[in-house]
């Protein structure tokens, strides 16, 4: 097995994981962490997955960097919106989810 | 001006005084009244125009695609210019009667606006030329009717108008279910003598036969056939004007028209007696016929007696239809015209009663005829009429539908006709014998004082008049030119003798 | 005549203009913003008319950024589809930008004030970047972006309740992206390719290529909110400004579904398998059902409105089945074209007009507008007319969309679609005269605010608009088939 293909699979591993762990969990942080996790094993997963042994490939690579930034600043903005609400409320979770 | 395009004219001469008149503020009285007294004349004069140019013979038509494969058509034909005729005069006429009977009422903006709609809704059902154009204004009319039914804003009016869309809606639902599967089959439908179906093969019968089923289901919840009926009486809650309009010209005609249109000019009388799906349509309406009058017996509040009187002289109309020949389809075409005469009368004259003397039950009409002699003298004709008594319009109808049972082989038929005179006369002449004949013990509940040298004010008055004279003069004048029978008789004439 | 090099800048500058002036309104916040906002809204407008004239009278073109070509360029790819969309999302930003323009700037917080602008023209560029996407990754990118700004202008009304809505929204959308990310990964590493063109003529039936559409397909449905994965959008289109809410049902949930609509039918040709299609539309039918229940019942107008769009999106996924049945493709794709612009022309209508009821009568529940009535005539009347649309009565453009669905149904003898199609008519008459029925009542009381007349103007023209599709639907339909991809249709 391909070392490319090891990446792609711990890629899965990781999204599957954060998969997981984002349904599991009502703390709103956590959620954005998991978030971020599941973000980076579909990263791992494009960039292993693409290599075909013909040296690199380029697009991955720039779709992987565009993917990056985005997940900054939708992560960005979800910090903001939680700390409002967090001052606002005092709460750490959504208002459907505490009684879930 | 093109008279080509005529029906555009004539449903825009209701549907901009509607947009002026929903635009003007509540105070401008004299204004609104103008504007829709002004339109209402320019209408019988446009429709006038319109009627003369079909007995010419001339192709009156709009049409333009709405969307692929579907046009909108208006087109005036003969049978169009009967409804369409019937719905400008008694325009003209409930308009002037509500004009008084909403003297000093609020929200009269609204109410003409609507009032206006409807009847360029009733305007569209009448010249509509296909069938998609004749749903479109058949929602139409249930959309523009609703705000007048829940007028008052009282919670027993909320909860008529709750029945009202419950039945309407659905109805209309059931006919797109069914002009949808006719699309299918036969594509863009439009009107046409004898019948667009002629060149459907007979695989497809079985389905033509659901799909009748169907339509006359849709059509029925508005013309009130039993068991479709139960909006009717509760919607007596609207104010009279607007009960005169939903039970002579606008929601109840428009079921019977579409019941007529469905039978000659979309399946054709030879396919639909082909088919056999006109006796079960006789059946339901002799049995809406017997049971309406039946039900009207009961009723000791007038506006409603009016109602189930109106189910059953409806059914009259789809009745003549069903009968297949061309002398029932005489006195179907004639009834259409004949019952909104006469039933616009009555509604008047309950209306006049309760403005006037506060009156709304049977049981407290002793006496009328001497405080109001012309109204009382009114409603006399309108119920010998609808009891079919010589010379009157209702005569007129009912001894062609009676003609043209005989003619059909259904002599049954003739008995149910009989039956239901019977009933007529018993719940109309009690009434009758009230006005006139048992003097008044006890004053009346809420007596408007007398402002004029009239029983009551002018505008409900001289409405009321009118049409009972138009009762009179459909049964006297029925023989000469462009009466109501003659060109029922044209109607007739131009389907069964392509 | 247009000289070519024009014409060849026509579609980049439908989603530049827009971005101009999201960069422009950053930068220059001002307490008037109308000297701004108005020659943008119009210059946007002008510049989308002109592309949609282009694409009728010369047919489909690609725009290539920069010169560099795919896969690492930017394409972006004018058809029918992307310039009617591009010229609605004009109109119904021009709307929505003219009521928020004329809202007293009293009204609300500073936040609102500061960042409404930038967002909403932030929102309007990816928009039009989803429509004119030619691949997979310009589509991610664009509804990224479509999504990040959506949410900001949720947000944007400053309540716990927008920030809770807004969040909620945002975790959404987020799962939605990259289940679509994972999804593109696995299509990239099987067919190295990320332009639709090209993966239609590469697509195979295997696992990989099985499990990368579902997911794309799970994503994107959770963005369109389709039942059951429509808990977020209620409360977030229930909560944001009026002018946002009308935006969001209008136009953004459509983005991810004609997203899904090219992947299907551009990109996955014989992809979509019928008994899914028959699953996706079941979704639909449920969406139509269980939103028009929530809409009955909700004592809040908006969020009345805002279940009915969950019900209206259900519309959507009905025409799914029947558009891959191939009965009769050209009616399906017509009423699932006129469904989107009805539904967003009317959906929007009904949006301004219930921020101007609520503000008339200072509460959003249902049973305060009694007696409304009489002093709202106006924006009850758009209110009615959207309904009418919505509620599929003649004439409107929701009913020929109902219509030409229905026929495509009964031509393929799918009956359980044509008894959803009148089930959920009578479902949304059911709450559009819910409303109605509480103006009706009696009031005696006259504690009604005033409202800008502009308001009304602005929500009945497009209430009427929405009418007028039905009447005159033929010339927006053809302009939509242009060079659309549907098997067995006559382009």
């Amino acid at each position: 097995m391909s070392i490319d293909l090891w990446y792609a699979m711990i890629g899965g591993l990781l999204f599957a994981l954060a998969f997981g762990a984002f349904m599991a969990h009502t703390h709103l942080l956590r959620r954005l962490l998991a978030f971020n996790i599941m973000g980076t094993g579909c990263f791992l997963l494009l960039v292993g997955l693409s290599q075909h042994g013909r040296g690199p490939d380029p697009v991955p690579q720039a779709l992987v960097l565009t993917g990056i930034v985005v997940a900054v600043a939708s992560t960005a903005l979800a910090l903001v919106l939680l700390r409002r609400w967090f001052a606002a409320t005092g709460q750490t979770t959504l208002p459907e989810d505490t009684h879930a | 001006m093109s008279g080509a395009a005529l029906p555009i004219w004539v449903l825009a001469s209701s549907l901009l005084p509607a947009m002026i008149i929903f635009l003007l503020p509540e105070q401008t009285r004299a204004l609104r009244t103008s504007v829709n007294l002004a339109a209402a004349v320019l209408k019988i004069v446009l429709v006038a125009l319109m009627t003369w140019r079909v007995a010419q013979g001339q192709l009156t038509e709009v049409r333009f695609e709405m969307f692929p494969g579907v046009d909108f058509v208006l087109r005036a034909d003969a049978l169009a210019c009967l409804f369409a005729g019937l719905s400008a005069l008694l325009w003209f006429t409930t308009t002037v009667y509500a004009i008084g009977y909403l003297e000093g009422a609020p929200n009269r903006s609204r109410f003409f606006g609507f009032f206006s709609m409807c009847v360029a809704s009733t305007m569209g059902i009448a010249l509509a030329g296909n069938l998609i154009t004749f749903l479109l204004f058949y929602e139409l009319l249930t959309l523009s009717t609703y705000p007048l039914v829940v007028h008052r804003g009282t919670a027993k009016a909320l909860a008529a108008g709750r029945v009202y869309l419950t039945y309407t809606i659905g109805g209309g639902a059931v006919l797109l279910l069914g002009v949808a599967l006719l699309y299918g089959v036969a594509g863009d439908v439009e009107f046409q003598p004898n019948g667009a179906l002629g060149g459907v093969s007979e695989d497809a019968w079985p389905l033509l036969r659901i799909v009748f089923g169907v339509m006359i289901a849709g059509l029925g919840v508005k013309a009130a056939l039993i068991p479709l009926h139960g909006w009717l009486p509760r919607a007596m809650v609207a104010p009279a004007p607007v009960s005169a309009l939903l039970h002579a010209v606008a929601v109840v005609k428009a079921g019977a028209f579409g019941i007529v249109r469905l039978v000659y000019d979309v399946y054709g009388v030879d396919l639909a007696r082909q088919l056999s799906v006109l006796l079960p349509l006789t059946i339901a309406a002799s049995a809406t016929i017997v049971w309406g009058s039946l039900r009207a017996l009961w009723q000791d509040d007038l506006k409603r007696r009016l109602a189930y009187s109106t189910i059953s002289q409806v059914s009259y109309i789809a009745l003549g239809v069903s009968l297949f020949g061309p002398i029932g389809t005489v006195g179907a075409l004639v009834h259409l015209l004949h019952q909104g005469i006469m039933k616009v009368t009555l509604f008047y004259c309950a209306g006049n009663y309760a403005e006037t003397l506060g009156v709304h039950k049977i049981s407290e009409l002793d006496g009328a005829g001497k405080r109001m002699p012309l109204t009382s003298a009114a409603f006399t004709i309108g119920a010998f009429g609808m009891i079919g008594v010589p010379p009157l319009a209702g005569f007129v109808s009912k001894w062609y539908l009676g003609l043209g049972a005989l003619d059909a082989e259904l002599p049954w038929v003739l008995v149910v006709l009989v039956i239901s005179s019977v009933l007529n006369a018993a719940y109309f002449l009690p009434i009758i014998v009230r006005l006139w004949f048992v003097p008044r013990s006890e004053p009346w509940p809420e007596e408007q004082p007398l402002t004029g040298r009239w029983e009551t004010s002018r505008w409900l008055l001289f409405p009321t008049v009118a049409t009972a004279f138009f009762t009179v003069a459909a049964g006297v004048l029925a023989s000469f030119p462009f009466s109501p029978l003659q060109w029922a008789i044209l109607i007739a004439r131009r389907e069964y003798l392509p | 005549m247009m000289s070519d090099a024009l014409r060849a800048a026509l579609i980049p500058l439908v989603i530049v203009v827009p971005l101009c002036w999201a960069v422009l309104c950053l930068v220059q916040p001002r307490r008037s913003p109308s000297l701004l906002v108005v020659p943008g809204l119009l210059l946007w407008m002008v510049v989308s008319l002109a592309l949609c004239w282009d694409v009728a009278t010369t047919g489909v073109s690609m725009h290539v950024l920069g010169g560099w070509r795919e896969p690492l360029g930017i394409a972006l790819r004018a058809d029918g589809l992307a310039a009617g969309m591009a010229l609605l999302t004009a109109l119904i930003a021009a709307a929505c930008g003219g009521y928020r323009l004329l809202t007293p700037p009293t009204a609300d917080d500073p936040t609102a004030q500061r960042w409404f602008w930038p967002l909403f023209f932030m929102l309007g560029a990816s928009l039009n970047a989803v429509w004119l996407a030619a691949d997979l990754f310009n589509m991610y990118v664009g509804l990224e972006l479509l999504g990040l700004s959506a949410v900001g202008l949720v947000a944007v009304s400053g309540s716990d309740n927008a920030v809770s809505a807004a969040l909620r929204y945002l975790l959404a959308a987020l799962l939605g992206s990259l289940a679509y990310l994972l999804g593109v990964a696995l299509l990239y590493a099987s067919y190295g390719t990320l332009a639709l063109s090209g993966l239609a003529e590469l697509v195979t039936h295997n696992t990989t290529t099985h499990v990368a559409f579902a997911l794309i397909t799970i994503g994107l449905c959770l963005k369109t909110a389709l039942f059951p994965l429509h808990g977020w959008l209620p409360p977030a289109h229930g909560v944001a400004l009026s002018p946002v809410s009308a935006l969001l049902s209008a136009l953004v949930v459509k983005a991810s579904f004609v997203m899904l609509l090219r992947i299907w039918f551009s990109g996955g040709v014989g992809l979509l398998s019928p008994p899914m299609a028959q699953l996706l539309g079941v979704l639909g039918a449920g969406a139509i059902l269980w939103g028009g229940w929530q809409a009955l019942n909700h004592p809040d107008l908006k969020s009345l409105v805002a279940h009915s769009t969950v019900a209206q999106i259900g519309y959507l996924f009905v025409a799914i089945p029947l558009l891959a049945s191939g009965a009769s493709p050209g009616l399906a794709w017509d009423g699932l074209m006129l469904q989107i612009t009805s539904h967003a022309l009317a959906k929007s209508a009904m949006f301004l007009a219930s921020g101007t009821l609520i503000v008339a009568v200072g509460s959003s529940r249902v049973e305060d507008l009694r007696g409304v009535n009489r002093h709202m005539p106006l924006a009850l009347f758009a209110f009615g007319l959207a309904g009418v649309s919505l509620m599929g009565l003649p004439p409107s453009g929701g009913f020929s969309a109902k219509w030409l669905l229905l026929q495509t149904a009964l031509a393929g003898g799918q009956w359980h679609w044509v008894a959803t199609l009148l089930g959920g008519g009578l479902l949304t008459a059911g709450y559009v005269f819910r409303v109605f029925r509480a103006s009706f009542e009696n009031s005696s009381d006259d504690r009604f605010d005033h409202t800008p007349l502009g308001w009304d103007v602005l929500a009945l023209l497009l209430a009427g608009a929405s009418i007028l599709l039905g009447l005159a639907g033929s010339a927006p339909l053809g302009l939509l088939r242009t060079g659309a991809s549907i098997p067995g249709l006559i382009p």
